[in-house]
């Protein structure tokens, strides 16, 4: 339609929900009603038309498929979008995972209209981010995204939202601000800013040093790697539910697709400088916030931390350059925005219920709860990579990538597997076990209809991964393949200098 | 010295012309009429600016030198001439409502908004020193009555002195270094001193050089020359005070970069550390000294401090990209400020004018659009994209890079995101907090103002294409 292809469409289609939101007036309840019947039918039109883009996606080329390109802000920058196997998975679990937050924001009392077109908005945003094949166009979704998260969390969040929302705001637009420098030294270099163009163009290695520098400043906040990570917690404690659902599973991801997509890519030399750095941050990652997750009295908080240390796990398998790092990372994040957002899910049930999420406040959960303690159950087993779930396959993968590229990585970051187990099985065993003593705890009821609703689809992909992880490796084994071409090179060419070196 | 003049080249200066013989018939209308003669001088002087505008945009585009030099019309006067006239037009269409509430209804007050909208631009088509100076006073000395206009009001008054005082100084100050420019170069006009002053200046014309661009560093209010403008813009009237943000500041920068680069392309790295200089005391101190700030015009005082640091770093980078990020920066600006200066217009609780930010306080529950339209300005003065303040630090950060002042580019964005702080603040403060008395309705000329630059900067990624443009080819005609 006018010449707009597919992806504008899956990309703006959000913003006409908005706009038909907008245009509702009154605050009944009839009103209100409408608002979220269309957003949650936006986003499963939406989420239609991204199965559309997915069916016709073709897994085996690694060059970007349904490109579209427009002539935008005269000279050198370009409207141009297009996806490839590294970035559909995330195209598609945000389409997905949308109308589940929609669900799962039913019970929202408060402004409704502006719930709704706030999430909207993100979710144009956020699509944006994932098929943008310009870097300006890129950084406009990316930091776009800030805004109606900075008022979801600012307006529906919990006690210290305030603080929550500006320490969120302001590190990740600091960090991205100096990837802005990065992008328009790298136009002046190029002279274009469209992608496909950068990936082409070779950057000198000291220039490459700086750019990574500031890709990773943004990025590392983004994801977060320790010690960028403290926005995190604070925010994910602060957030309605939905919110923590959408940073969870999907922002998060976009430092680690910035990764993906730019800073290994364009950055080859700098990357295996570097790498050695990013195994360091990832392993105290890993180990550092398990340890800490352990002693929280907050769920969500502790949520948050085990979220941190698995992206730990993707940092780690990105920079080990091996397909299987590099795709068990992508894998980790699919998994990781599926168990992290039911998990946070889970977390709502239960404070919409009590309004509280302190650990001390439950217990003996199992006995009024029983479905919902099997739900739970299987999540937490999930987020500790138990085979058999897709938490397993991403951790196993870059486990191996690590055994390849460095042992004693890979020996550090188990032990994060089995900090994980204890962290996450003492918290289930805190709120679901023991005896139901708590007496406002007596007349708890168990998953209604709606939330039946909200946690069987991700349930079943949970599983469905977990067994057969097929789609979403064969989806990006083709540009993954062709992403590690030059680090190959390269890595063989280090290693011939060091033996040549110890040979003498 | 026979004088000259073509009347076939006199439409480039019909928009002045205009505006000349038009303010010189109001005086007389309001002379003649009085008091009564408020409302018509005020539509008169609206007709007049609007025709100054559809002049410069309908208008011819070439480019021509008039009055032995002195005066230039070229891309670049007409794009800067435009914004003025935006400023000018939005400023006298708020205030007629503002004027009659503060029982300071005087023609009087449209006049010199448009005597001083001859200034200003007279100041974008300068020249020659000389007519630089001629503008800038004319500019000038309108401001200093209008900062006043409220005679009776304390803190009026001494926002008129104190402009007065240090305006001069400023003046005097630029004089001087006119002078000491003249006398090195042996001309006053700015291509006889490229021609003149090449390689290693003498040491009084750089000092000469110095002396010019700290007295225009006044009129932008760049930091250290800044100290007048919180003061002044907290203590004149509101619209006013709107009117020294927008219409003077496209003035101002103009010169600015005009004499910087067709007086002094040639010793670009002599003026390139001053400029630098102006523009990262600028972005800090507007960063950081805003963030105590408790009344909004004072808020947005420092914020244009800072906004005047940005644009100077597109200055600063001595290229024809480095001008165009200076245009579109000043026309994003121009936006956003007269949208935010509208939404404080707004702010009146049972016809009593309040200005500190907690009276804005829960504004998204009592009055939802103008809350989310000041929202949306908040955000876009911050630079946040998709809105039209991010391509404004966009053009003029990528033109900085270009040139290769790193370090430059990096204090600006840090600079940004410490500044994001309080933008962020009042953001906070209408959406999150518990809601304060409720504001009037606003008249329909600040609502309207308000409405079309939010949406303008809304819209801008949409079709940003004629601005980009324009811009360019104002850049363009600068080389």
């Amino acid at each position: 339609m006018f010449g707009f292809g597919i992806l504008s469409g899956v990309i703006f289609l959000p913003l006409v929900g908005a706009a038909f939101i907008l245009a509702l007036r009154g605050d009944d309840d009839a009103t209100l009603r409408n608002a979220r019947w269309a957003a949650l039918l936006t986003t499963i039109v939406v989420f239609a038309l991204s199965m559309v883009v997915w069916a016709r996606f073709d897994a085996t080329s690694a060059a970007f498929q349904f490109v579209e390109q427009k002539s935008w802000l005269g000279s050198g920058l370009v409207y141009k979008l297009g996806v490839d196997g590294m970035s559909i998975p995330f195209v598609l679990l945000t389409a997905f995972l949308m109308p589940i937050s929609i669900l799962a924001s039913w019970e929202i009392t408060v402004r409704v209209k502006e719930y709704m077109v706030a999430f909207l908005v993100l979710e144009t945003l956020m699509i944006g981010v994932f098929c943008a094949l310009d870097l300006v166009l890129f950084y406009l979704f990316f930091e776009g995204g800030l805004i109606p998260m900075f008022l979801i969390i600012g307006i529906w969040g919990g006690k210290r939202r305030v603080y929550a929302s500006f320490k969120f705001f302001l590190y990740t637009l600091l960090g991205s601000l100096l990837m802005l420098i990065a992008i328009l030294a790298m136009y002046g270099q190029v002279g274009t800013t469209d992608i496909t163009a950068m990936l082409a163009a070779h950057f000198s290695p000291s220039m490459q040093t700086w750019l990574w520098l500031a890709f990773f400043a943004s990025f590392a906040v983004k994801l977060p790697m320790w010690p960028a990570h403290t926005w995190l917690p604070d925010a994910h404690v602060e957030a309605p539910t939905a919110g923590s659902v959408i940073l969870a599973a999907i922002l998060l991801k976009m430092g680690g697709y910035g990764f993906l997509r730019f800073s290994l890519p364009m950055f080859p030399d700098a990357s295996v400088q570097f790498a050695p750095l990013v195994y360091a941050l990832s392993i105290i990652a890993i180990i550092y916030t398990s340890l800490v997750a352990l002693v929280q009295e907050d769920i969500k908080k502790l949520i948050a931390y085990s979220s941190v240390a698995h992206m730990g796990f993707v940092t780690m398998g990105l920079f080990t350059l091996t397909p299987q790092g590099v795709q068990g990372a992508i894998f980790v994040m699919i998994s990781h925005g599926l168990v992290s957002a039911a998990l946070f899910l889970c977390v709502g049930v239960i404070y919409d219920r009590m309004h509280t999420r302190e650990i001390a406040a439950y217990g003996g959960l199992v006995e009024r709860m029983p479905l919902y303690a099997f739900t739970f159950m299987l999540f937490t087993l999930a987020n500790v990579g138990l085979p058999g779930t897709s938490g397993f396959v991403g951790e196993f993968l870059t486990l191996v990538g690590a055994f390849n590229a460095n042992s004693w990585v890979a020996l550090f970051a188990t032990t994060g597997v089995i900090l994980s187990a204890a962290y996450a099985l003492y918290l289930y065993r805190r709120v679901i076990f023991g005896v139901l003593d708590k007496p406002n705890l007596a007349g708890i009821t168990d998953l209604s209809t709606r939330e039946i609703a909200v946690f069987a689809p991700l349930l079943a992909l949970t599983i469905y991964y977990g067994l057969r992880p097929g789609p979403i490796l064969d989806a990006s084994a083709a540009s993954v393949a062709h992403l590690l071409q030059t680090h190959t090179a390269l890595l063989d060419a280090l290693k011939v200098a060091t033996q040549g070196m110890t040979g003498q | 010295m026979t004088m000259s003049f073509s009347y076939a080249l006199a439409h480039h200066f019909l928009p002045e012309a205009i505006l000349a013989v038009g303010v010189l018939a109001l005086i007389l209308l309001g002379a003649w009429r009085g008091a009564r003669a408020f409302a018509l001088v005020n539509e008169l002087t609206v007709g007049l600016l609007t025709l100054a505008i559809v002049i410069l945009m309908l208008g011819g585009k070439t480019e021509a030198e008039l009055f032995e030099g002195a005066f230039i019309d070229d891309a670049f006067a007409r794009f800067m001439k435009v914004l003025t006239l935006v400023g000018s037009l939005a400023t006298v269409l708020m205030s007629v409502d503002y004027l009659r509430r503060a029982k300071l209804a005087k023609f009087e007050f449209p006049v010199l908004v448009l005597l001083s909208t001859l200034g200003m631009m007279l100041l974008a088509s300068a020249n020659n020193l000389i007519a630089l100076y001629l503008g800038l006073e004319l500019m000038s000395l309108a401001l200093y009555v209008v900062a006043a206009f409220d005679r009776d009001d304390a803190r009026a008054s001494e926002a008129g002195l104190k402009y007065f005082v240090l305006g001069a100084l400023s003046s005097g100050m630029m004089l001087y270094g006119a002078s000491l420019l003249y006398g090195f170069a042996g001309t006053v006009s700015f291509d006889g001193i490229a021609k003149a002053i090449t390689g290693a200046p003498p040491l009084g014309a750089t000092f000469g050089l110095v002396f010019v661009l700290a007295g225009l560093a006044f009129k932008i209010s760049a930091a250290p020359f800044h100290m007048w403008t919180p003061d002044v813009y907290e203590g004149a009237p509101t619209p006013v005070t709107a009117f020294f943000a927008s219409a003077t500041k496209m003035a101002a920068i103009a010169i600015t970069a005009r004499i910087v680069e067709t007086a002094f392309p040639s010793v670009t790295s002599q003026w390139r550390q001053i400029v630098i200089f102006l523009s990262v005391a600028s972005m800090l101190l507007g960063a950081f000294a805003a963030i105590g700030q408790n009344n909004i015009k004072r808020l947005m005082a420092y914020s244009s401090i800072g906004h005047m640091g940005f644009a100077l770093v597109g200055l600063a980078a001595g290229s024809e990209a480095g001008v165009r990020g200076v245009a579109i920066y000043m026309a994003m600006y121009l936006a956003m400020t007269l949208g935010v200066f509208a939404a404080i217009l707004a702010m009146r609780v049972d016809g009593r004018c309040v200005e500190t930010i907690p009276d804005l306080a829960g504004l998204s529950r009592t009055n939802g659009v103008t809350a989310f339209f000041l929202a949306m300005l908040m955000f876009s003065l911050a630079g946040i994209p998709p809105l039209g303040g991010f391509f404004a630090k966009y053009y003029v950060f990528l033109a900085a890079v270009d040139a290769e002042l790193y370090p430059l580019a990096v204090l600006g964005v840090l600079a940004s995101a410490i500044a994001a702080y309080y933008y962020l603040r009042i953001v906070k403060v209408i959406y999150f907090d518990e809601p304060a008395p409720a504001f009037d309705a606003a008249p329909i000329s600040v609502r309207a103002v308000l409405a079309v630059s939010t949406v303008f900067m809304l819209g801008f990624w949409l079709y940003p294409a004629p601005i980009v443009e324009a811009a360019s080819a104002a850049a363009k005609s600068l080389f």
